[in-house]
């Protein structure tokens, strides 16, 4: 299971990078993707749309199951990677690359730090799994 | 061996009618009104046309020929009296809009219905025309927003939904113009007290609940639940998904629940499966009549009439043509007079002595239990979370091998709060030696995960139709037959 070390994540298994503009990448873990198995669509975000913490801004559907992605933190939708209208099993194949869903200009770029590091992400999977 | 499409049989010119040149004119359709092009349907024998159906019909897995174990959906036996009672020629023949004076016998059934579901729920008051279980949420739903609308509360608009939630639940508060707020479950299956506390306000509308919950358990609090919902302003309704576990024992209405809808398809064993036509009976309590929808059958004096808009001016209307499934809600009438009240009680304890057995049976076969220190309700849920890390054949794996087993596999991957899990069903019209079959089959099918998991990553390997590609089929829906070279084939459309 792959958790790079550089990102940031949620407990509801969202991943974020930290662009050099300032902006913020935002996708699902690779637990996430394995957990939902192959995706057939994702909705996305309309650019423009001001998401709070928690918003309810996204949706992931796979054979199994249809599940929210929710907003890690305050901002305006800047871009939203449309490719995967048409391929959603890039958020398969490369969950932390291709197939990352929309990027984020972030209205308090300190929220980013009250995310979980790698090492708290990786301790929450091993927790859940032992339950 | 593989059926041909009904399609691949059409040559140009065959028809039913083709045997009998005399009678296939009709003279009576005036010319300007004849289509020019033909329709594209296939054109087929009669005889060829029964065979391919029954071929395909002997293909069915179905509660006629297999132990058909899906949790939340009650595949019961639908018995053959109330079919053949339903078909009466004076029910079949009777017109949707034939005047009451004419209906009597039909609009009787339908009052007994209503006064016979309104007292085995404990509700104030019964409308028969939603036509499925999603449209009686609807209208459950929309009767909340409606009562709320018109005390002048506008502001109620938020639907509180465990996330145990058959999924329609949300889905409806949703159309019904509401936001939906989640509630958790505690370790035990029942809704968590305390977010309940937290998410009740001036804006709670209502909550959704399934009780026996989708865990397979009863939610122990209701009464609890019911106090703080009330309190806070909300409405309870009830999702009737599970009725058939509480039939007879338990009435919703005294839980404290203010509506109600009920698959009259599932709990009163009118046949389902493969899309309907089912039948979504809505029940309420006093506050919320006037918003039933219409039309529900009135009697005066002996007499009986149909209740329309004008005496209920506050009703959210009409959801179908007539008076919903007329067929299905006769079939339903005829099941309750056969079961009388004593046999609705033996409903809920035969389901629920048939879904404890089978599940400690399983317990013992060795498979886990989601929900091990409580009774199961109607149904139970196990979950393969072991197995499938140890071998490698997950809950999907078990389902397909079922299928070779002769056996409809249980629900799988539902409630998603469960991994690997599968949600089992037996029906109080199982007998024992059924059951234990099927404890035999999954022994067999866990042994063979152990032996060789790559098995069963092949099954189904006796059906018609061997494992199916889920994936490719969501990602290229493609559910339209087009014969080649013309503007609907595949090749033309847009995918």
């Amino acid at each position: 299971m792959s958790i790079p070390a550089e990102l940031r994540y949620t407990s509801d298994h969202e991943w974020v990078r930290e662009d050099d503009d300032g902006n913020v990448v935002i996708g699902i873990t690779d637990h996430a993707q394995t957990a939902l198995g192959d995706l057939v669509f994702v909705e996305l975000p309309e650019i423009d749309t001001e998401l709070a913490p928690g918003d309810a801004c996204a949706v992931v559907e796979s054979v199994k199951a249809a599940s929210d992605v929710y907003a890690p933190l305050a901002g305006k939708v800047v871009e939203i990677n449309s490719a995967l209208e048409d391929s959603p099993e890039r958020v398969n194949d490369d969950p932390y690359g291709d197939g990352w869903l929309y990027r984020l200009r972030p209205e308090d770029p300190k929220q980013l730090e009250d995310l979980l590091t790698a090492d708290d992400y990786e301790r929450l999977l091993v927790d859940s799994e032992e339950e | 061996m593989d059926e041909a499409l009904i399609f691949e049989r059409s040559r140009p010119g065959r028809a039913a009618t083709s045997q009998f040149p005399e009678s296939a004119q009709s003279n009576d359709i005036p010319a300007e009104l004849l289509r020019t092009s033909p329709p594209l349907l296939p054109q087929t024998s009669e005889l060829d046309t029964v065979r391919h159906f029954t071929r395909l019909s002997q293909k069915n897995f179905s509660i006629d020929t297999h132990f058909y174990p899906l949790g939340s959906c009650t595949m019961k036996y639908n018995p053959r009296a109330c079919n053949s009672l339903a078909m009466l020629p004076g029910f079949v023949g009777r017109h949707p809009l034939a005047p009451a004076t004419r209906s009597q016998g039909f609009l009787a059934c339908m009052y007994e219905l209503q006064e016979m579901l309104q007292e085995v729920t404990g509700m104030a008051a019964v409308s028969l025309t939603p036509m499925a279980g999603a449209q009686g949420e609807l209208a459950g739903v929309a009767m909340i927003r409606a009562y709320h609308v018109n005390r002048g509360d506008l502001v109620r608009t938020e639907v509180l939904v465990p996330d145990a939630a058959h999924g329609t639940n949300p889905a409806t508060a949703t159309m019904c113009g509401c936001t939906v707020k989640e509630l958790p479950t505690d370790a035990q299956g029942d809704v968590d007290l305390a977010a309940l506390r937290n998410a009740v306000g001036p804006q709670t509308a209502g909550i959704m609940l399934t009780n026996p919950s989708t865990l397979g358990v009863f939610e122990r609090r209701i009464d609890e639940i019911a106090a703080i919902v009330h309190e806070a302003g909300g409405l309870l309704y009830y999702d009737g998904a599970n009725l058939n576990a509480i039939l007879g024992k338990v009435r919703p209405g005294d839980m404290g629940f203010d509506v109600i809808h009920m698959n009259l398809h599932k709990t009163f064993s009118t046949p389902h499966g493969g899309g309907g036509p089912g039948s979504g009976a809505v029940g309420v309590a006093p506050r919320l009549e006037p918003f039933l929808p219409l039309p529900v059958v009135a009697r005066d004096d002996g007499h009986y009439r149909w209740v329309d808009a004008d005496e209920r001016p506050l009703s959210i209307g009409r959801l179908s043509a007539f008076m919903g499934n007329a067929g299905v809600l006769l079939r339903a009438y005829v099941y309750m007079r056969l079961l009388g009240a004593a046999g609705m009680e033996r409903v809920a304890e035969y389901a629920t002595l048939n879904a404890n057995y089978l599940m400690v049976e399983l317990r013992k076969a060795g498979f886990d239990l989601a929900f091990p220190d409580r009774r199961a309700s109607h149904e139970f849920i196990v979950t393969l979370k072991r197995q499938a890390k140890a071998t490698g054949a997950n809950a999907m794996d078990f389902a397909k091998a079922l299928l070779d087993e002769g056996y409809h596999a249980p629900t799988t991957y539902f409630p998603l709060l469960v991994p690997e899990c599968l949600l089992i069903e037996p029906t109080e019209t199982e007998s024992k030696e059924t059951i234990d079959g099927f404890v035999q089959a999954m022994q067999r099918i866990l042994a063979q995960a152990h032996e060789d998991a790559s098995h069963l990553k092949g099954a189904p390997y006796s059906t018609p139709v061997r494992r199916l590609d889920d994936v490719r089929a969501a990602r290229q829906l493609d559910v339209c037959y087009a014969p080649a070279n013309t503007p609907e084939a595949p090749e033309a459309a847009e995918l």
